[in-house]
């Protein structure tokens, strides 16, 4: 039975999480949120001619994400190539997610488990390369891969290789530069949940004779977990919607999905469809997100 | 009982793999500090070592204009960012679920999950109604819009933190008739520390990074640096840029090694 | 008497200096605009410019089109010129104001898009062709078969600008029909080849004048004044005509609708109408400029290039592009959106 005490410090709880989360919620309104509604708005609108859009209700935006009407004879038919680009970003976010952690748990691991005057300057060491703007680091990427590029020389020096390899323009590439390009979204999180990890616990494991790969996966990973759930959010989804990065080391043949909504406020003069696309976006990355989240939370208790 | 020489906290490979990737994120920085350097014309094809570049980066007024612009923006909204993602935080974590909550999480999520570009044309349409009517065309619209999509990338490593450390300091600290404020200046904001850091940092240097919200919501005279350099893809990106780049990377290493030496001293 | 008119002198100059400080905001092309000439417009006028980029003619335009952004001046390309007078988004210039607007060139004087220049004043334009490295394919480069029917050895090797304009006219073209044509036969014969082309490109990217310098890229379709820059850096690099048609371009300085600096904004027009600032505008990006009488300013190196002197041959295969409409531009987009996919 709760008592009249506890309800209202539940209330008051309650009250404070409002409260807190208000001026996020504030922000959010209008430079996410509110522009949101714009667009919702939008994806029942008609094309302008030269972009932007014409006051006038259609749902052509809606069917047009999966059914394209053939310029020439009419027809609807089911549009595989949105199907295919989807599929394509999901399949390199997923990629660049898994990659990321593979490599990012035990840069997490190493920084936090330096002395702790030392971390600080290993946390910096870790950002500064991203104080270097994107497109720089980018050109720089392809600096490397490109043919003539510094991997291509040093294989062939070394006699490793004997033609090029084709690297730049492919899936590949773009995955690499992604990669390179969201660490730090994968490290960051992670270290901010390793570092408050009380190393007496994997004492313990080992003195009951647990192996290293025990400690680390019944002892380590859950407890850091959320900081597990936080870097991949923070890669996944973004990596979804890149633009810049398949652009530059793609080649532009092979779109993502960010790509093809681009195209649809650029050249493609579709707003209403580059609307519509990006709403059905955020649905399912929503759902995927809240399904992701309570799958993680599932067997946390709280300290 | 432990072996001799065993270290708890080593696991095997890990440090090799991490030093391993410090090593490649650093590579692309090494070969464009280099190439900044280079005489030629061309962007890749060396020409030999000059500071030409430097000169004519230096010299460039909009480009200097630019820099200063992207970096003020950054600061300003990440610090706006982190704050309000630290309150949005404590807000949403380690209390009873209350109804909402999960709305909170998903709104402060929204701007990952919507590609650039259509918050960038949404919010041209949305701010170009107050710059017509209001006739303000400052710099406010921008860090608006950068505040805004900074906020879950301080809010996620903030929150992550928060729900790693566990309440027992707390409520000691009420315990010892500590008001919450108190609680949080003396005993929750420390150890979150790391936390609100990593955020900041994350919103700084995202900020810094973006090209397409910018491209579309800055008004006249505010062209940040990824703005310029969108703007010269389609011409020519030359060595220019890379040389603006290791001037920044300078000063950030000049900060930083100001920084620790200042830190060292108190000890 | 004397002190009455030396206050007066020192009161109309004091005058004259506040009216000859001002600003103006010019927005245009990234790296499109030359230091030097703002920095001399600055001496001679007292007015800084402040240059703020796009990358695009649709950014520009959605820009322009959702209102308050502070610009003054814009530099759209011909096919968008007719669109924003269409919508009132520039004003029609008071030619009074521009004694310089009798250089510019007669043939770029009464260009369709704006004949009699009543809106506009010429900035830079060039054409849109083919390059190839000759190191890898010698043969005749006068030709769209370059890209859309590749000789083996450019398979794989061709880029193709995305730029919608110039490759669906270029395309039109090489099927025998006219940009903007709205006959569905000939257009599902556009689509048709340039969807079995696609294959055979490497890529579909911009920063050609670095690709083509360091061989990134052996053949690409691409504008003339980057090639050119492409060329002086890899003397390989050759750039062809179309002969069954290519693209001419021009992009021009209109006046905004809600400038508020016009009076300085009439300055720089006409600013930019005297040869010698014409040839600056050129030197700097390295494309040709259509005001009368600048050929002696130009930089040598300009006056005799391939890239910028049409072959006399191939004068007549050059065509501006029109702005289409209705039926003619719903093929090109669906077709434009159908190859990106």
């Amino acid at each position: 039975m709760a008592s009249r005490a506890e309800l209202e410090r539940d209330k008051a709880s309650d009250r404070a999480g409002w409260l807190l989360s208000s001026p996020a919620l504030l922000i959010l309104a209008v430079a996410a949120i509110g522009p949101l509604f714009i667009m919702l708005v939008y994806s029942f609108l008609i094309p302008g001619e030269y972009g932007n859009v014409e006051w006038g209700f259609s749902t052509d935006a809606w069917t047009g994400i999966l059914f394209t009407r053939d310029v020439f004879d009419d027809t609807l038919r089911l549009e595989d190539a949105h199907l295919t680009i989807l599929w394509r970003s999901v399949k390199l976010s997923l990629l660049t997610t898994v990659f990321a952690f593979l490599v990012g748990f035990p840069t997490a691991w190493f920084i936090a488990t330096r002395p702790p005057k030392a971390r600080a300057l290993w946390l910096f060491l870790i950002t500064i390369p991203f104080w270097t703007n994107l497109l720089i680091r980018t050109f720089a990427i392809n600096e490397i891969i490109r043919a003539e590029g510094l991997l291509n020389t040093v294989l062939l020096w070394a006699g490793l290789i004997q033609k090029p390899l084709e690297i730049i323009y492919t899936d590949f590439a773009v995955f690499l530069g992604m990669t390179y390009v969201y660490l730090p979204l994968m490290v960051l999180p992670l270290f901010a949940s390793i570092d408050r990890f009380d190393m007496r616990l994997l004492e313990a494991g080992y003195d009951l004779y647990a192996s290293r790969w025990q400690v680390l996966r019944r002892i380590i990973v859950p407890v850091v977990k959320p900081g597990i759930v936080a870097g991949s959010i923070l890669v996944f989804v973004p990596a979804l919607g890149a633009y810049v990065t398949p652009r530059i080391l793609g080649g532009g043949k092979q779109m993502m999905i960010g790509n093809f909504i681009e195209l649809q406020f650029g050249q493609g003069r579709n707003w209403p469809l580059g609307a519509s696309l990006s709403v059905t976006l955020l649905i399912i990355v929503t759902a995927a997100l809240l399904v992701y989240v309570r799958f993680a939370n599932r067997e946390r208790g709280h300290g | 009982m432990a072996e001799r020489g065993f270290i708890v906290s080593r696991l095997p490979g890990f440090t090799t793999i991490a030093l391993l990737v410090f090593a490649a994120l650093y590579l692309p920085i090494l070969v464009l500090v280099v190439f900044s350097f280079n005489g030629g014309d061309s962007l890749s094809q060396w020409g030999g070592f000059s500071f030409r570049w430097f000169a004519k980066a230096w010299e460039n007024d909009q480009v200097k204009d630019a820099t200063i612009r992207s970096l003020w923006l950054a600061l300003v909204a990440a610090l706006i960012a982190t704050a309000v993602a630290t309150a949005a935080a404590l807000g949403t974590t380690r209390r009873k679920p209350f109804k909402g909550q999960t709305f909170i999480y998903v709104m402060i999520n929204q701007p990952l999950m919507v590609p650039e570009i259509v918050t960038a044309v949404a919010l041209l349409i949305f701010f170009a109604w107050f710059k017509v009517n209001l006739g303000y065309q400052g710099m406010g619209y921008l860090v608006a819009a950068h505040a805004g999509f900074c906020i879950p990338f301080a809010y996620l490593p903030i929150r992550a933190r928060l729900e790693s450390m566990d309440l027992t300091l707390e409520t000691a600290a009420a315990d010892l008739y500590a008001t919450p404020w108190l609680t949080f200046r003396r005993v929750t904001f420390p150890l979150l520390l790391p936390g609100i850091i990593a955020g900041m940092m994350l919103a700084f240097v995202t900020s810094l990074d973006d090209v397409v919200i910018t491209l579309f919501v800055k008004s006249a005279g505010q062209d940040t640096l990824p703005t310029y350099m969108l703007g010269q893809i389609r011409r020519q990106v030359s060595t220019e840029v890379y040389a603006i780049s290791t001037m920044l990377l300078a000063l950030t290493v000049v900060l930083l090694t100001a920084f620790f030496a200042l830190t060292r001293k108190r000890d | 008497m004397k002190r009455l008119l030396s206050a007066t002198a020192m009161l109309l100059a004091s005058a004259m200096m506040a009216q000859a400080e001002g600003e103006l905001q010019l927005f245009n092309w990234g790296d499109y605009t030359s230091p030097e000439l703002l920095a001399k417009f600055e001496k001679e006028t007292g007015i800084k410019v402040t240059v703020t980029d796009y990358d695009s003619n649709d950014t520009a335009l959605a820009k322009i089109e959702a209102g308050g952004a502070g610009f003054d001046l814009v530099v759209p390309s011909a096919n968008y010129v007719p669109i924003y007078v269409e919508k009132g988004l520039v004003q029609e210039l008071d030619l009074s104001k521009i004694p310089n607007h009798k250089n510019i060139a007669p043939e770029w004087l009464n260009v369709d898009y704006d004949p009699g220049r009543k809106y506009s004043i010429p900035w830079q334009w060039g054409t849109t062709g083919v390059a190839v490295n000759q190191k890898l394919y010698s043969g005749d480069i006068n030709t769209s078969a370059i890209w859309l029917d590749p000789p083996p050895e450019l398979v794989g090797k061709v880029n193709v600008t995305p730029e919608m304009n110039d490759v669906l006219a270029m395309a039109t073209m090489y099927m025998g029909g006219e940009f903007c044509s709205d006959d569905a036969e000939l257009m599902k014969k556009v689509r048709d080849k340039l969807i079995e082309a696609k294959p055979k490109w490497l890529s579909m990217d911009y920063g050609m004048t670095e690709k083509m310098s360091n061989n990134d890229v052996m053949a690409s379709l691409y504008w003339n004044g980057a090639i050119f820059r492409a060329r002086l850096a890899n003397p390989d690099v050759k750039y062809g005509y179309p002969k069954e048609g290519y693209p001419l371009w021009m992009d021009q300085v209109m006046l905004l609708s809600d400038a508020k600096n016009v009076e300085e904004a009439y300055k720089f027009l006409d600013f930019i109408a005297l040869p010698e600032n014409a040839a600056m505008i050129s030197a700097y990006a390295r494309y040709a400029n259509g005001i009368a009488g600048s050929e002696p300013f130009m930089p040598e190196d300009m006056k005799t290039a391939p890239e910028i002197v049409i072959p006399a041959e191939l004068v007549s295969a050059g065509h501006f592009l029109s702005t289409c409409t209705g039926k003619g531009q719903e093929y090109i987009t669906a077709i434009w959106t159908e190859l990106q996919k």
